[in-house]
């Protein structure tokens, strides 16, 4: 099951809604099982203005390489730096240790139409 | 998939479904006056008299030609063993060494290629190769465009006038539909090397081109542009040729903080002229970069015995992994040509390297001597060079005659620039390598009095 306590979107990422608009954004449990062991991963740079969907980051696998798409439109305020040289941490721990970056949110509408978890684990089942 | 050829009812589908009308239109971007269309051979020849035919028509090819002619592609000496140590078939059938398993040999001949170009440039990683000198750089112009996070949005490059013209207009070529553009740096007419930029030129720059030699054969101010350009934000691509590199500065040490991208003609090194390709292009970066590199890439492993083996790496920025998103559409290298100038490094060795730079430096440097004895020549520029440089022919006489009139003694004079530089009138480029004897050199100054004489 994945955790309750967040919201998704359908290409795989999390999302969790923390205080003054801001939100934390990582790759769920799923993800990083289709994904196989993490490599690599290129960060977007601060202050960088990201459009919904536009894509912000890759992850290369041993597999291949994925385009991480933002689910809201805002500011890079953060980014796990961590992960440049310890990418796995993704696979080890997608929901904690492996958030990928933090975004301050500006327009609220978008929150809206991201996934409950219970729609997003219905629409990996489907998958 | 059955190995049989397509028959008309397919062909007619496949064109269909691709919405053309002959498989003619897919070629439409190559002007049609550089196709050929017709062999001027009459049909029902068979194989014996086509052989004598074509043989016959090859006989009217020049030999032993003193060649002055360089520009890119030069005349150098290449030992025995380079082709006929390449010509195995072991190497000249194989093809992409996707099955590791099955190509250690392939691999790890890529390997040394990597490693003995990184041992020239001083770079820390190289590709596997690519098509040549001019593809290369386009190349790298695009890996520029992707690495340079400081100048997020900025569209140009700024190119030298004095780079290659050939590799300008590939350049041109490869960007103009990317959204880029090319802004070139002029050269300074009494040096023949590129004017140093303002800052006030930096702005909207993504990357520097730095020819070293310059198309002219002089030595640029390597430091110096290498710096402003960092100072700026600014990606210093370096365009090299590798046998400068064993006496000459590698791109790594350029500046405070040396070239990112280092590319070049690798045709030096074991590739006949064989009238311009196939060549050998060369890629090569600042670790940092690597996963913006275009192609290819073979890395050095342990199997699970301990023992070495040879894989392809970082395959995921490739177009058979990554698709459209991939660094590049090169997805191959060019395998043949990288063997032989691998075994070429191999037979010199560092040493051999040295003394044959030192060979191109020293006949050029005399070919000039000579030449400044002659009447008829003007030296233009007296900046230091490698192993070519220009001269001015005096206007008793054009270029093109001259050259029509020298070419009857089988001696290729050098390249006319009047062609991309309006401002060299009567100017030509000229050549000496280690292949230069000091008679054709006196040959050539003889040549060229007495046919002045005779035509004037």
């Amino acid at each position: 099951m994945v955790p309750t306590d967040l919201l998704y979107n359908k290409s795989h990422e999390w999302i969790q809604i923390n205080d003054n608009d801001e939100a934390t954004i990582g790759i769920s449990h799923h993800a990083a099982e289709l994904l196989g062991d993490i490599v690599f991963i290129e960060l977007p740079s601060l202050d960088d203005e990201v459009k919904i969907e536009d894509d912000i980051a890759v992850i290369e696998s041993v597999k291949t390489a994925s385009d991480l798409y933002a689910p809201l439109s805002g500011k890079i305020i953060a980014v796990n730096q961590k992960l440049e040289d310890n990418p796995e941490t993704i696979n080890e721990d997608p929901y904690g240790e492996g958030w990928i970056m933090k975004i301050k949110i500006n327009n609220k509408d978008e929150v809206d139409d991201l996934l409950k978890s219970a729609e997003y684990q219905a629409s990996i089942e489907e998958d | 998939m059955p190995y049989i050829c397509h028959n008309k009812d397919d062909i007619t589908q496949m064109l269909d479904d691709i919405g053309i009308k002959s498989i003619d239109d897919l070629f439409t971007n190559i002007p049609a006056e550089i196709r050929c269309d017709n062999l001027n051979i009459d049909s029902g020849k068979d194989e014996m008299q086509t052989s004598l035919y074509i043989k016959n028509i090859a006989a009217k090819n020049a030999s032993n030609i003193k060649n002055f002619a360089g520009g890119g592609a030069y005349h150098h000496y290449i030992p025995s063993a380079v082709w006929q140590i390449a010509s195995r078939g072991e190497f000249y059938t194989s093809y992409t060494p996707y099955q590791a398993e099955c190509s250690q040999g392939t691999l790890q001949t890529i390997y040394e290629f990597q490693s003995m170009i990184c041992a020239l440039t001083a770079m820390d990683v190289s590709n596997a190769s690519l098509y040549d000198g001019a593809s290369a750089t386009a190349e790298a112009v695009l890996m520029a465009k992707r690495i340079n996070k400081k100048n997020k949005n900025s569209k140009k490059v700024l190119i030298p006038q004095a780079l290659n013209p050939a590799y300008i207009n590939v350049i041109k070529t490869t960007i103009q539909n990317q959204g880029f553009e090319i802004e070139l740096l002029n050269y300074n007419e009494k040096t023949g090397t590129t004017i140093s930029p303002q800052d006030n030129q930096a702005d909207d720059v993504f990357a520097l081109i730095i020819p070293q030699p310059n198309y002219f054969g002089n030595l640029e101010d390597i430091d110096n542009l290498t710096n402003w350009a960092h100072q700026n934000n600014i990606i210093v691509i370096a365009v090299v040729n590798p046998i400068s590199l064993a006496i000459l500065k590698p791109p790594a040490k350029w500046g405070e903080s040396g070239a990112d991208i280092t590319t070049g003609e690798a045709q030096s090194l074991g590739v006949p002229l064989s009238s311009g390709g196939p060549y050998l292009g060369f890629l090569a970066c600042k670790k940092e970069f690597i996963r913006q590199m275009p192609g290819r890439i073979v890395g050095q492993t342990t199997d699970e015995y301990g023992k070495i083996g040879y894989v392809l790496t970082l395959q995921a920025r490739e177009q058979h992994i990554r698709r459209s998103k991939a660094t590049s559409n090169i997805c191959t290298n060019q395998g043949l040509m990288a063997t032989a100038a691998t075994i070429f490094l191999s037979l010199l060795g560092e040493d051999g390297m040295i003394k044959l730079a030192q060979q191109n430096w020293q006949q050029s440097h005399q070919l000039q001597q000579i030449l400044q004895q002659n009447k008829y020549i003007k030296i233009l520029w007296n900046a230091p060079f490698f192993n070519e440089f220009v001269i001015q022919i005096d206007d008793v006489i054009t270029v093109d005659d001259l050259i029509k009139s020298v070419s009857n003694h089988n001696i290729v004079m050098g390249i006319k620039l009047e062609n991309n530089y309006p401002n060299l009138k009567n100017c030509l480029l000229i050549t000496a390598t280690e292949m230069t004897t000091c008679d054709d050199m006196r040959i050539l100054s003889d040549t060229i009095n007495e046919n002045i004489k005779t035509l004037c």
